[in-house]
Formats: structure tokens, sequence, C-alpha cells
């Protein structure tokens, strides 16, 4: 009874709310306006109608169309009788803002021209942009925050294909971070809000809110070339305009949604036209280990096309016979059901999932041939060749957000908001934007003042990489957790004699030093020899190279990423199977590129792959059982798989990694 | 024993559902309802419509919702549907060749149908009405964002004022002269044109009118032509009254028809399946010489028949003998003239 009695009331002051919306500023948006038909329905009951007179005399007289004229002539005289749901969902939204505002980041470049957006995602000053907001930036900038203070940040990542980039804000430990919301919750309609810097406002600071609705969600923007692809964004009507770029949009709770960086600006100059759109905060969660390692990452392609036929079924029209889908069965002419944990209808919706995925991760994709069903997981190949993706990210020429619109005209209708707006259709003299002075043509970022001494130690230039420094640290940070787990192999670095047996049945031995190696395996024994090429030695038969893998392995241990050769930290990826993310460590020695994956919360090394050729399929060995062998955790159970199949499960009864010689670099 | 433990499953999932109606009671005090299932009801009405275009800036895509079940749409009426293949795709992913049935240029509008059966759609006759202030959505294809089974866009907006189109004659050039709403919602964008406008209940209010631009200020007119305004014309589409009779093999057809040179006009060569039917001169010594007909005139309607092509043109005037005297309605630049010629003079 107590419940409708309160349903009653809330109706009612839904109703009042909603006929008097223009009445109450501050009832903008109020959520209880969608319940206005119920509302009406039950206004006509004599109760309600009664609790309508005690709540509110001034509409109780009035027909619902003209309720508002009261009011509106007098919008203070009613704020008393603001129904309360209004002022709370007021209240809730005011907080929001308050809480979503303090990690939103205004980016100005140093130099004086240009910036952008951004938010903080971590106490310690890591902060999440867009690449076109970067760019022009160079490797320093200056970030401020809504507590009056500017600080330095300087570059970390790059996913200029994603349009993302890391940067790091330096000077406190307790920076004031934004609280990540799971993007693949937010639906068409709720209310989300943007802040930002639009037309570099923020110059005292304080970035600019824009409230809207969500507009769409799943929406694929095609890139430029092969950069800046907006797949799987988030469309809103919030407005988005030029220097929004690379700044958090939030869903009404607060929780970050979304980096803006896009809008549809066709026709109307360069300035909001009620359609931006944000990369997906889900997209940017499976990208930030690889942003934190400093690298310019790519992103992923299947290495298969797809279109709709006239079913509308997604099809597969070409295929790379070298593409591990081709190796993992998929065909021309299949069909493609699910991928990335989703039903695919339509083109968009693949590339949808294959836009929020880094390289070399593993998704699972689910195709259809004849009636059957084939659950595959596929590995995901480079978009571009490393040098191709190193030369598109330093030399397109990408505008930086400024306000100022050019006059050069511009064929595409999608654009970024640092880019110029449609000159065949715009006016030849823009409307000036209200409160903003022209800014200076961005300064030769080489002619940019030197970045503060006490951040150049935070960049470290290395091809192929936005900040060498980072990959530093973290290849550092992942290889003394696995010591302080494991004990320093570095003393080892005699023969390792292993014995054990295979699963199936049959002996296993393994004699592994630095001259070569030798196993034995229930068909016989094999051999490496060094001064051969490994990628050809790879033995035993079916195993797609284990002896290989496991004298890199023992290679990686003994000698540490300093001296095994090129060793750099590659983010995080997934562990086959789905049991979690882990840290990568990516080791190049010979022909041959490992794969190390480290377990993110004990250190422990659980997963290798070595790959001896870039189209041929991986030796994986899952490392388990780990216990102490000369006060030195060594794993005893070695499960290697190749290709699809499982070649064996050794488990370890023996094994002795005495001391050796110090250990001397091998080439 | 195994019906105890059904019985118990029941009772528990009678429990839950008790605790959801609770909780589904209580949410919206506590959490707010989002537009979101408002928005969920209307989605389905809405489909994509895909025409002529995709040069010159002219996208050749524009919005569209259902009326009725049998897979009738209105949209605006534009050059997207100067083809003889017009393209919708529905809310759910489902593609259907389009066949115009009639179109009231003076309205702006069109009405297209598709062979399908059940569909969701928008009762004209139901649609509400908003006040100044009143809350509003707007749903499109605005951009062509959305492809296949995609959702159309969603804008929130209030209606800033209610007007008349002709009350900004001069600064925005339209045939449309009528009531309008104006919405602080960006609709006038590409592709919106054919869109709906909705109550925050998602009732249908009015139709996205097509891109309207001050040519003084370049600045956008976000405005949207009223149901009320166009439920007779679509119901004289859906009745026939309009729909040219050309294709009507029962008809009478005089011995001595009048034709476009009997009048001394014209018309632009037939280099297109669906040709729009522009005088490309007139003979100044004719009843269309003598009626101010001029070249460039777009004819639109015959005796009010609709005639949407050179070839439908051809074939209205087949109907007409040439001592009839005939009622042209034309289009010059934005303006709807209508001439009467008479018999031959």
């Amino acid at each position: 009874m107590k419940l409708a009695l309160y349903r009653v009331r809330f109706f009612l002051a839904v109703w009042s709310c909603f006929a008097g919306a223009s009445a109450y500023s501050l009832a903008d948006d109020a959520p209880a306006s969608a319940n206005a038909p119920e509302a009406s329905e039950s206004a006509e009951t004599p109760a309600a109608a009664d609790a309508q007179e005690a709540s509110d005399p001034a509409e109780s007289s009035q027909p619902p169309k003209s309720a508002v004229a009261p009011e509106a002539t007098n919008p203070t005289a009613n704020a008393a009788s603001v129904p309360e749901p209004v002022l709370e969902f007021e209240r809730q939204r005011i907080a929001a803002v308050a809480k979503a505002m303090q990690p939103t980041v205004s980016v100005f470049a140093a130099g004086g021209g240009g910036g952008g957006s951004g938010v903080v995602i971590s106490p310690d000053g890591y902060a999440l942009t867009n690449f076109h907001v970067v760019k022009p930036a160079g490797n320093f900038m200056k970030a401020s925050l809504p507590d009056g203070n500017l600080y330095d940040a300087v570059l970390v990542g790059l996913d200029p294909t994603g349009d993302v980039a890391l940067i790091k804000l330096f000077g406190r430990d307790d920076f004031p971070t934004a609280e990540m919301a799971d993007s693949d919750h937010v639906r068409v309609g709720d209310w989300c809000f943007a802040i930002g810097n639009p037309f570099l406002l923020a110059t005292d600071f304080q970035p600019t809110v824009s409230y809207g609705i969500v507009s769409g969600v799943h929406r694929y923007q095609y890139p430029a070339g092969t950069l800046l692809e907006y797949a799987d964004c988030i469309q809103t009507d919030a407005a988005i305009n030029p220097g929004n770029s690379g700044g958090p949009l939030f869903d009404a709770q607060g929780r970050l949604i979304g980096i803006n960086g896009r809008g549809s600006f066709e026709k109307r100059g360069r300035v909001n036209v009620g359609v931006g759109y944000a990369i997906s905060i889900n997209q940017i969660k499976n990208f930030l280990g690889y942003l934190r390692s400093g690298r310019i990452v790519d992103h992923a392609t299947l290495g298969a096309t797809v279109s709709s036929d006239e079913e509308g079924r997604v099809v597969v029209t070409n295929i790379l016979p070298t593409s591990d889908a081709n190796r993992r069965g998929l065909e021309y002419g299949d069909e493609i059901v699910a991928f990335g944990g989703r039903e695919i209808n339509t083109v968009n919706g693949f590339k949808n999932v294959l836009g929020i995925y880094p390289k070399g991760w593993r998704v699972p994709l689910t195709y259809r041939r004849g009636d059957e069903l084939h659950d595959i997981w596929v590995r995901l190949a480079g978009v571009h060749r490393q040098e191709e993706l190193i030369q598109k990210t330093i030399g397109a020429p990408i505008e930086e957000p400024l306000p100022q619109p050019k006059e050069a005209p511009k064929k595409e209708g999608e654009e970024q908001p640092g880019d110029d707006g449609d000159g065949e259709e715009r006016p030849k003299i823009q409307p000036p934007i209200p409160g903003q002075d022209p800014l200076p043509k961005r300064m030769n970022p080489h002619a940019a003042p030197p970045p503060p001494k006490e951040l150049a130690k935070y960049h470290v230039e290395r091809e192929g990489y936005a900040n060498y420094y980072f990959n530093q640290l973290n290849r550092d940070r992942v290889w003394s957790a696995f010591t302080s787990a494991s004990g320093d192999f570095s003393t080892a670095a005699g023969p390792w004699e292993l014995e054990g047996t295979l699963a199936g049945g049959g002996p296993f031995a393994a004699r592994l030093a630095q001259d070569g190696a030798r196993g034995v395996f229930p068909r016989g024994e094999v051999r490496l020899e060094l001064d051969r090429d490994l990628g050809e030695q790879l033995v035993p038969a079916e195993s797609g190279g284990l002896l290989v893998a496991l004298h890199l392995w023992r290679r990686l241990l003994v000698e540490g990423p300093s001296q095994y050769g090129d060793v750099y930290y590659l983010g995080t990826a997934p562990m086959p199977g789905g049991q979690g993310m882990a840290d990568v460590l990516v080791a190049v020695y010979d022909v041959v590129e490992s794969w190390f994956y480290f377990h993110p919360d004990s250190g422990q090394l659980v997963y290798m792959e070595m790959f001896a050729d870039t189209h041929a399929d991986p030796c994986e060995i899952y490392f388990d059982e780990y216990h102490a062998i000369e006060g030195r955790q060594l794993p005893h159970r070695f499960d290697v798989r190749h290709g699809d199949a499982q070649f064996a499960v050794i488990n370890l009864n023996v094994a002795k990694t005495p001391q050796g010689a110090a250990p001397a670099g091998e080439n | 024993m195994k019906l105890q433990a059904d019985l118990k499953v029941f009772s528990m999932r009678l429990l839950l559902g008790a605790l959801l109606v609770a909780a589904a009671l209580i949410q919206p005090a506590v959490a707010g309802p989002s537009l979101a299932d408002a928005i969920g009801n209307v989605q389905p009405k809405m489909v994509k419509v895909y025409g002529a275009g995709g040069f010159q800036q002219l996208e050749a895509y524009q919005s569209g919702f259902l009326i009725s079940a049998e897979g009738h749409v209105l949209t605006v009426w534009s050059y997207v549907l100067d083809t003889d293949y017009i393209t919708i795709t529905l809310d759910d992913g489902r593609k259907f060749q389009a066949e115009v049935i009639g179109a009231d240029p003076r309205l702006e509008i069109a009405v297209l149908k598709i062979d399908a059966r059940d569909l969701p759609h928008f009762n004209l006759n139901d649609a509400a009405e908003a006040d100044v202030g009143d809350r509003v959505l707007a749903f499109s294809n605005l951009y062509g964002v959305a492809t296949g089974d995609e959702p159309a866009s969603v804008q929130k907006g209030i209606v800033s004022a209610k007007t008349e189109l002709a009350a900004r004659r001069g600064a925005f050039e339209t045939p449309y002269t009528g009531p309008v709403y104006v919405v602080d919602a960006m609709t006038n964008n590409p592709g919106a044109a054919g869109g709906a406008l909705t109550n925050r209940q998602g009732r249908l209010l009015a139709l996205l009118g097509k891109e309207l631009r001050n040519e003084l200020s370049s600045t956008w007119l976000n405005y949207a032509v009223p149901v009320q305004e166009l439920a007779a014309a679509t119901d004289d589409i859906l009745a026939g009254k309009v729909r040219p009779r050309g294709d009507d093999e029962n008809l009478r057809r005089p011995a001595d028809p009048l034709t476009l040179t009997l009048l001394g006009i014209t018309a632009v060569p037939p280099v297109l399946p669906k040709t729009p039917p522009f005088i490309d001169a007139v003979r100044s010594e004719s009843t269309a010489g003598r009626a101010g007909l001029q070249p460039d005139d777009l004819i639109l309607f015959v005796n009010n028949r609709i005639v949407s092509s050179l070839e439908a043109l051809e074939n209205e005037l087949a109907l007409l003998d040439r001592d009839d005297s005939v009622r042209l309605t034309v289009q010059r630049g934005q303006q709807l003239i209508d001439v009467t010629l008479g018999a031959r003079e």
C-alpha cells in the first residue's frame, strides 16, 4: 500500500515535471519524464488528482497542454515544488560531473599551438588521448587538470589505427583517476556527457562539459587509409567540437565509457552537428597493455576479407593461405557466424570486432560450412608491416585540432575534429566561433622549446617506438617479477639435464647447454646444431620445434633479456583458452621470435610460443607445476602443442641446472 | 520426490519473479528509467532508404519510417527517389526493393511500398502533438551511419518553436511553407530527411524535413513537419488518388491525345530511366509560352496527378484529348506554380 502511494506520488511528480518541462530548468533531463505516459494515466484517477493538487496546486486546475504557461511566466516561483526525484537526479548528475571533471586533462602542445583533451586513468599519471592530438604535439606536452595545475607530460604509446595515445603526467603519485565502465553495456538513449577542451577554451584549466544521449552503439567509421579507424565506437549527440579530441565520454554515473575523437562535420563547417564518435573504452582496455609498452602498436587483420551475400550472411570472399585463420580451417565461402564472442550479421559487425583487438591476440571465431558449425581460435595478424606502420605514423600529415578552419577543400565526409570541414559546401567566410581567438599556427616541433631537464630522461628515442623508455621500464619490471618468483638463473649457466616421462608413456631426456641441445624422445634422439639456422631444425617432428623452444627458454632464463638478443615488452595479451591476461616479452634470436607469457600476479613464466616462421604454427609450451631445484623454481610439467594438436605432456622427474661459467655472448 | 523438487524450483521462481517485479517498481525512483525503452519501440519502425545520388554531395540515401504493417513507408520526396532501384533496409536488416506509390511535392513527401507483412509501424492517425519546450527524440540514418541491421541514430532535444516555414521565406527557400516544429537537436544533416520526430514516449510527432540551408547565414534549419499536416495527403496517396494512371491498360485513350509538342514544350532528353520532366525549351508562340512556362521548370503534376518522370508525364498526357484543357503544376526554383493551359487556341 505504501508502495502504491509512493508510486502515485512519484508519477505525480513525474507528471508535473513532464507537463511543466520548460518551467523547471533544474528538471532538465529528469529521468522521471520517461514515465510520463503512465503518469498521465494515473493522474486521471481521483487519488492521483488529489495528490496532484496537494503537490502542485498551480497545475491541477490546468489541462496538461497549458500547464506550461503559468509556470513559464515565473520559473522561480515553483522552485520549492520541484519534485524530489527530479532534484535527486539533478544532485546525482552534479555529483557525476564533479567526479568526472577531476581526471579530465586539457592537453596543450609545447610551443603554444594546438592541443586537445585527455583523461587520467592511473594515480601515477597515465592518461589517454588521441593519436591525432599527440602527433602534432610531439614527445613532450603540457597537461592541465581542474586542480589548477599545469603538469608536464610525455608521450608513452601510440595506436595510430585506433587513434589512441597514452601519455604520462608527472608531478604527483595521487592523480585523480577516471573509473572505467564496461562500454559493452552502454545502450542507445543512455545519458552521457563529454568533458574536454573544445576550441582550447581551458586556458583557465577548467574543462567544458557537454551533455547528451548515446545516439548509437557499435558504430563503424571508416579509416583514412589504414589509420584513424573508429570501429565499434559510441555515437553521441553531446557536443563534440575541435579540441574535445582525446577527451573522455562519461556515462550518467560519471564512469568513463569512451574517448571522443571524431565527428561527422560535413556541410556544416567544422563544428558539432550532433554526431560525435567516441572510441569505446573496452577497445582501449584491450590495447592498454600494448600502449604501456611505449611501442607504436598495430591493429589486427584476419587475413581474410568478408562480404554480405544476398541472404545477408557474412561470408569469406578471400583468404590468405598463409593466415592463421586458414591454418585453423577457415576457407573461401565459409559463413562467419560469430567472432570475438559476438554474433556477426553485417560486414560492419565483423569489422567492429576486428577493430577492437591488437595484433597478435587470439580471438574465438565460429564459422558455418554446409550444416556444420566450427569453433576455432584465430591468431590475428597485423594490419601493417612494421616499417609501413612507422612510416605512416611519422609521415601522415594529421592536422592538430586547431579551431581555425582552413580553406583547403576536402572530399571525405567523415573527419577528425582536427580536420577541415568540407571545402565545397562550406561558405567562404566562416562565422567566427564565439569567444575564440585565432590561435597561432603550430610551430615546427623541432623549434618547440626543449623539454624540462628533469623530464628528458623519460623519453628514449628508438625506431618503432613512441617512447622506448617505457618499454625498458616494463621489460625490467616483468623480468624482475619473474626472477623474484623463480630465482636467479644467471648462475645456472652449466648444461641442464632434464629427465622425465611423456604422459602417453615413454621416456624423455634433454641436455640443454650453451653450445647445443640434445633430446631423447620415444621415437629417438634429436639434436640441435647452433651454427645452423634454428628455423630449419624444428625437431622432434610434429612438435613445431620443441628442442629449439626449450633451448631458447633456457637461454632467456640464463642470459636474461639484456643478453638474450632483442627482447622487448609486447604488452598484455590473453592466455590461450581464456585464462586471463599475461605480460608478454617478445624475444628475437636468430630468425626465431618467441613470445614468453608471464602471470601478471605471480610473475611466473606460464606459457611460451616459438615462431620459427611467421607463416607457420608455433611450438607452444605451457609451463606448470613449479618446484624448487637448487634454490630456483623450475616447471615440472610441460604441455607441448603445435597447431591444433597436443604434441606431448612431459613430466619432469630429474632436473639438474648446475652452475657454469659466467655467461658470455654466444655470437 | 521429483515433483517436490520441481515445486520447489517453481516456488523459487515465483519468489524471484515477485522480487523482480518489486525491483522493477522501485527502480525508477532509485536510478531513474532511461530512454532506452521508448527508443526500443521506435527503432523497429525506422527504415534506411537507398536510391539515386552518390555524387556532388548528393547522398544516395535518406531515412523513412513504416506507416503500415504491409510495408508502406513515409519518407521525403527527393532526388534519391529518382530511380527504378530504390532499396529499403528494415531495422532487422532485411532488404527490399521499393516502389514509389505516390508523392506530394508540395509537402515534399513520398510513400514507398515494399513487399512485406506484419511489420511494426506508426499509425499516422494516432500521432501526438508537442508544445514548445517539450522534449523530443529524433530518429534518422543521418550520414548513413547505420547499415544493415544497425539501428538508426537517436538525438534528443526540445521543441524550440512551432512556426510556419513561410515565415522564413527569403532566408530558407522551400516549397513547403506550412507549420513545422523547429527543434534544438541537430536533425538537418545529410541523410536525416524522412526520419521521425517523436516525443519522449516514442509517439510519432513529425517527419524530419529535407536539408534546408539559409543562403545568407549559411545556417541549417532543424525542422520537422507535423504528421497532422501530412496525414490527409498520405491517405490520398494510399488511396491511389494521386497515382499516375498512365500504366492502366483499361483506361480509354483518346484517338488524338495531347502531347508536349502541341503545348509548345520541349522536354529534356530522356537520358535516365526516370528522367525528371524538366522543360528544356518553350515555343514562344504556344499555349505554354503564353502561360509563362519557362525552361528549367519541373513539371510535377498533370491535373493534380503526380508525374515523377518524363515517361509518366507523356503517359498522363496520352490519356487527355487534345481539345481538353490541362492544369500543370511546375516547380520553378523552390516555388510551385499552377498554370491551366486552355484547349487548343
